[in-house]
């Protein structure tokens, strides 16, 4: 994947990497390491919670915590990436699209998700995906990070009733 | 203590009492996310888009209503404003009937201060909104005690272990008893200062300090928290008026010497400058009272956020 | 027209009785013999008592009747196993005038289905500033002079008041609250006030005119009885007041040894109360004072308000809560059951020679001749309290869903049954 966003994107220092809490974050991470390793050249990172800007207020038992986001300023002329872990329905990267518009105009956004699993329910693409998955809805897919969850990397598909 | 739990599930907010150590470090950290709204270009997001809060103020106050209207601002809510004297509770009409009345407008969130103890129970229990309680009688005023607790901790770093004094008329404060709750909950020592008449012995069951003696207590605090005196008559039999208050209680320039250099002096406004505390005092160096007000704007987006977004039964 | 009492254990405290046997009524008294075949009631397993009486219930007519009628306060009281009640005179217009007091006794004698007795005011419209027209009062029919709701504050006219309630051999009852120390006090002053910044209320408030109360009595050589006692500091001043021959009692209402302030943390009105609920240590000491017989008459203080009155902020919510129809079943099962404070013949007299006495009633005996006022008391019956089926036109009870064991059964005032379970 780092290869492809290096090959994509001429101008490495108006790239932002923007991970998605919490393993979107790490992700970026990885990236900007294997990118400064491929073109010895260190990309900003950041992080974009999304929390504040669902669609679904009022409809859930029980509330996650919210991360603090952060990007560099300022954003005009720049690339963000946004980087999550699974994309499955489009909604997480579309309200992550919105939080990045209140820090500013980014020249362009491009999006990278290690597991692309099918189901969109938005017209939105990956432009960099580290698999493709084809998966059935009621399936549920699990990315496991070692920095992240304290288990070994992994990809996990639970099928249906498991 | 720095753990909080892992998902928030209160849609009310009534009190500091109830609320766990964990949960209050869930807003305090939920806080953070949201002071960092603040330094954004466009310091607005849509977490409560199409969402109602009603400011309903049966005991006036512009500063608490302001902050909250803020935060339901930069939170995309739209507002609307009530206070005693435009509501029809002037006309007769019960707490219970005013609720109502508000719910069938297909209100969200409702934020209520009111004289009354215990009112925003009653009103918690009667509509399914939420209810977030901004000053109740003597009671609670919850999120001044959360941005309290939240201004000790970014300036300090920690709460538990620091001593924290609070001085004046302890008695009648709202203030004082949720920042008790509160920095009990978070390991803090707490003493209570003020006449015996306005700290009396009875708070020592609460878990803390009691003192009458200001000059002993401030070399040994990392935080002092003013209150505002109240001169109203009804406090006559309780202190002798304000020169005595100030000569035995008031942070003087003199007194102020004896505290240590980083300690914080904090006050929930409005000051009484020359009062509790000497005018260059209240702005200078050690003073975080504004450093309180904006991150009283952080603590109240968090606590809108955090129980509107609680489904109601 | 006679009935037979069957088989029941019979308490007659006055007659000093205690035992199984058979009771009779012709027509409207206790009888000897019957000419006729008498209907029977069957009370295996029963206690038969004399007609329970409480001598504090505010029944707020004139005035107030969308709170209580005399009419469903005596249906209450019936439901309760109560055949006589001693209603107060915080009504409106006050009961202060002999013509207010004729008109409670017209009207009770019209519909109320049990023994309904009114009393005067000790001061004009209670307002504690000028003696009523106690001897008046007296001769209008009430059994006790009391400004009950309110408390004179001048001793020097409370002083009077007692001397000339002593010349017309009226009883003097008292509402025990200081209103200066007492300040706009809600909840009992301590621990819990203190936490959840309620105003205070504090014990000494009480204690302050109960030991007025004792100095007066005293001076003026004539019983005045202190109502619903709550706190320790009082049951210490009466104890020992009563062990030097001073002519002071006091009553203790059940809400004061069933609950203690920290009830108050939900700020439901139905634990709000004047005087307010106070501490275990409180309770121990009421309990104390039951079993030494300092504190010698039970009673309810049945003080109803509509529900559009009570569902407000606890600080704007009337004082007070309905008694008559768990007072019995709570005094037996705390008392009896639980505590083993007092025996169940010790109960039945405080609630019934102890008050009858206190007012010179001819009531509370099963003596041959007297009126055949009779409770009739499962003492083991389990229970659970369903505000929703009171007889009162109140609900405003802390005691819904309370599971207890004990309960009046049937009530008969006259030989006639009033009420019965089931």
């Amino acid at each position: 994947m780092a290869h492809e966003i290096v090959e994509r994107n001429r101008d490495l220092s108006a790239l932002v990497l923007a991970g998605i809490p919490a393993r979107g974050v790490a992700l970026a991470e990885r990236l900007a390491a294997d990118i400064e390793a491929i073109a010895q050249a260190r990309v900003a990172t950041g992080v974009i919670d999304v929390s504040m800007h669902r669609d679904d207020v009022g409809m859930r038992v029980s509330l996650p915590v919210v991360r603090a986001s952060q990007l560099p300023k300022p954003l005009e002329e720049r690339t963000v990436v946004i980087v999550d872990d699974v994309l499955f329905t489009g909604r997480t990267c579309r309200a992550a699209m919105d939080a990045i518009r209140s820090f500013g105009r980014p020249a362009c956004l491009q999006l990278a998700a290690l597991v692309d699993r099918g189901h969109r329910d938005l017209p939105i693409r990956a432009d960099f995906v580290g698999k493709n998955l084809p998966t059935a809805r009621a399936e549920q897919v699990r990315v496991r990070l070692a920095e992240v969850d304290q288990e070994p990397d992994g990809v996990w598909l639970l099928k249906a009733n498991e | 203590m720095n753990s909080s739990i892992l998902r928030w599930t209160r849609k009310d907010l009534l009190g500091l009492r109830e609320l766990s150590a964990e949960e209050i470090n869930f807003v305090l950290e939920t806080a953070d996310a949201f002071k960092q709204v603040g330094t954004r270009e466009v310091k607005k997001v849509p977490a409560l888009l199409g969402k109602t809060l009603i400011n309903l103020f049966i005991e006036p106050s512009t500063r608490t209503r302001t902050s909250f209207e803020l935060a339901a601002k930069r939170l995309s809510a739209d507002i609307v404003n009530i206070s005693a004297a435009t509501s029809s509770l002037t006309k007769g009409e019960t707490l219970k009937d005013t609720a109502r009345v508000l719910e069938a407008n297909h209100a969200d969130i409702i934020v209520l201060r009111h004289s009354s103890a215990g009112a925003p129970q009653f009103l918690a229990s009667r509509i399914g909104a939420s209810v977030i309680n901004a000053g109740d009688g003597a009671h609670e005023h919850p999120t001044q005690g959360l941005l309290d607790l939240y201004t000790i901790r970014e300036k300090k770093g920690r709460v538990a272990g620091l001593h924290i004094a609070i001085i004046g008329d302890i008695l009648f404060s709202r203030v004082a008893r949720s920042n008790i709750f509160a920095l009990l909950k978070m390991g803090a020592r707490v003493t209570l200062v003020g006449p015996s008449t306005l700290v009396p012995r009875e708070f020592e069951q609460l878990g803390v300090a009691v003192s009458h003696q200001l000059d002993e207590v401030l070399p040994t605090a990392d935080v002092v928290n003013l209150l505002r005196i109240q001169h109203e008559r009804q406090r006559k039999e309780y202190f002798p008026g304000l020169g005595e208050y100030i000569r035995l209680f008031g942070l003087t320039k003199a007194r102020a010497v004896l505290l240590k250099p980083d300690c914080l002096i904090m006050h929930p406004g409005p000051i009484n400058r020359g009062v509790e505390i000497d005018s260059e005092l209240a702005d200078g160096v050690q003073s975080v009272i504004l450093d309180q007000v904006t991150n009283g704007l952080a603590v109240r987006m968090a606590v809108l956020y955090l129980c509107a977004g609680i489904a109601t039964p | 027209m006679s009935t037979l009492i069957r088989n029941g254990r019979i308490i007659d405290p006055a007659n000093g009785r205690d035992e199984i046997g058979d009771l009779l009524i012709r027509d409207d008294r206790i009888g000897e013999k019957s000419k006729s075949k008498p209907e029977e009631i069957d009370a295996t397993g029963l206690i038969v008592s004399p007609g329970l009486i409480d001598i504090h219930v505010h029944f707020r007519e004139p005035g107030f009747g969308w709170k209580e009628t005399i009419e469903s306060g005596a249906r209450a009281a019936a439901a309760g196993g109560f055949t006589t009640v001693v209603c107060m005179p915080n009504t409106s217009p006050a009961a202060d005038s002999p013509s207010t007091i004729a008109w409670i006794k017209g009207r009770a004698a019209e519909v109320a289905c049990v023994r309904v007795l009114p009393t005067g005011a000790i001061s004009k419209n209670l307002a504690g500033e000028e003696l009523a027209p106690i001897a008046s009062l007296a001769q209008a029919g009430v059994v006790a002079i009391t400004d009950d709701g309110h408390c004179v504050q001048n001793n020097e006219l409370m002083r009077r008041a007692v001397e000339y309630a002593r010349m017309v051999g009226v009883p003097v009852l008292d509402h025990c609250q200081d209103y200066n120390l007492v300040g706009n006090g809600l909840v009992h002053e301590g621990y819990w006030s203190t936490l959840l910044g309620l105003p205070g209320w504090p014990a000494a408030g009480e204690e302050a005119i109960v030991a007025r109360n004792i100095i007066l009595a005293e001076l003026c050589d004539h019983r005045i009885h202190c109502q619903h006692v709550s706190s320790a500091g009082s049951v210490r001043l009466l104890r020992e007041a009563r062990a030097r021959g001073v002519k002071v009692s006091g009553e203790v209402c059940p809400h004061h040894i069933a609950l203690t302030d920290e009830s108050i943390q939900n700020f439901d009105t139905n634990f709000k109360m004047n005087p307010p609920l106070r501490t275990q240590r409180d309770i121990d000491a009421l309990l104390e004072g039951i079993a030494d017989g300092t504190l010698d008459i039970l009673a309810s203080d049945h003080a109803p308000h509509a529900k559009f009155e009570k569902e407000v902020e606890f600080d704007r919510a009337p004082f007070g809560i309905v008694g008559l129809e768990t007072e019995l079943s709570l005094f037996i099962d705390l008392l009896v059951h639980r505590q083993k404070t007092i025996g169940l013949p010790r109960l039945i007299e405080m609630l019934t020679v102890m008050p009858a006495r206190l007012l010179g009633l001819e009531a509370g005996t099963l003596s041959l001749g007297a009126a055949a006022d009779i409770t009739l008391i499962d003492p083991e019956l389990a229970w659970t309290v369903d505000a929703g089926s009171f007889q009162s036109a109140s609900r405003n009870t802390p005691f819904h869903d309370w599971k207890l064991k004990g309960r009046a059964v049937r009530t008969i005032v006259g030989g006639k049954t009033v009420w019965q379970l089931g």
